[in-house]
């Protein structure tokens, strides 16, 4: 499913050095299970977004593992902590090879 | 239907399947909690799942995992056809070791998260969720 792929990530635009702040992110993705079937009562291929990384200047604040069993478009929300200003690189991983990203940068207060 | 002694037999060996299936999805949940843990014990307390007592739609079922000092965490759903929903690693940016996510339910069931600890110890929890429309399609 490379149509309508759209990552939607909400970080703060400015915080104080090594404080902690909230990460929400969201992508539209219909993260088919691969159990339902269409109406001819065939199985529709799975196909999901499986992996997904969060990085702060290249260093990991989260990783995600997902499963059949996350809904449509997968929401995510963490904490990070901000030692410098810099940029929050986000990448989702989909089944079929597609790599989303999405950057944000944040500036210190 | 007369009562004869092959039917009584039959009507055991069903009413004994019938309490023994529900063991088994709990079974697979076990075996993926192994899987994580490589058969390590699993104590309690240090982590807090949050999740709504009543889901009205399994599709998007809103659960938040908190566990301070964790480095890793294994959420599952064990009455889901396949009881893996999803594992999180925290990196060193990470602030606290909390995620939440929308997930998809069967139906009404126990969902479980189980966290590995920076000491290399496994904690773990479980809440009843009851869900009114299942979110697996079929």
């Amino acid at each position: 499913m490379a149509s309508g792929v759209k990552p939607r990530v909400k970080v703060p635009k400015s915080a104080a050095a090594g404080s902690a702040i909230t990460i929400k992110t969201l992508i539209s993705h219909k993260m088919e299970s691969g159990r339902r079937k269409d109406a001819d009562g065939n199985l529709i291929p799975r196909s999901i977004i499986n992996r997904f990384t969060a990085e702060f200047n290249g260093q990991s604040v989260i990783e995600v593992m997902m499963e059949p069993s996350i809904s449509t478009n997968p929401f995510f929300e963490f904490d990070a902590t901000v030692p410098e200003a810099g940029e929050f690189k986000f990448t989702w991983y989909d089944d079929d090879g597609d790599v989303y990203e999405a950057t944000k940068p944040i500036a210190m207060a | 239907m007369e009562l004869t002694r092959r039917n009584a037999l039959a009507i055991g060996a069903g009413a004994f399947a019938a309490t023994i299936l529900p063991i088994q999805a709990f079974a697979a949940a076990d075996e993926a909690i192994a899987a994580f843990t490589g058969g390590a014990d699993v104590g309690e307390g240090g982590i807090t799942l949050t999740s709504p007592e009543i889901a009205e739609n399994g599709n998007t079922v809103p659960v938040a995992v908190d566990a301070p000092g964790a480095v890793s965490i294994v959420l599952l759903a064990a009455g889901n056809p396949d009881p893996a929903v999803a594992t999180a690693n925290f990196g060193p940016l990470s602030a606290a070791q909390k995620v939440s996510m929308r997930i998809r339910l069967a139906g009404s069931q126990d969902i479980v998260a189980v966290a590995k600890m920076a000491d290399g110890s496994f904690v773990k929890t479980a809440n009843p969720i009851k869900v009114t429309i299942g979110g697996c399609g079929g």
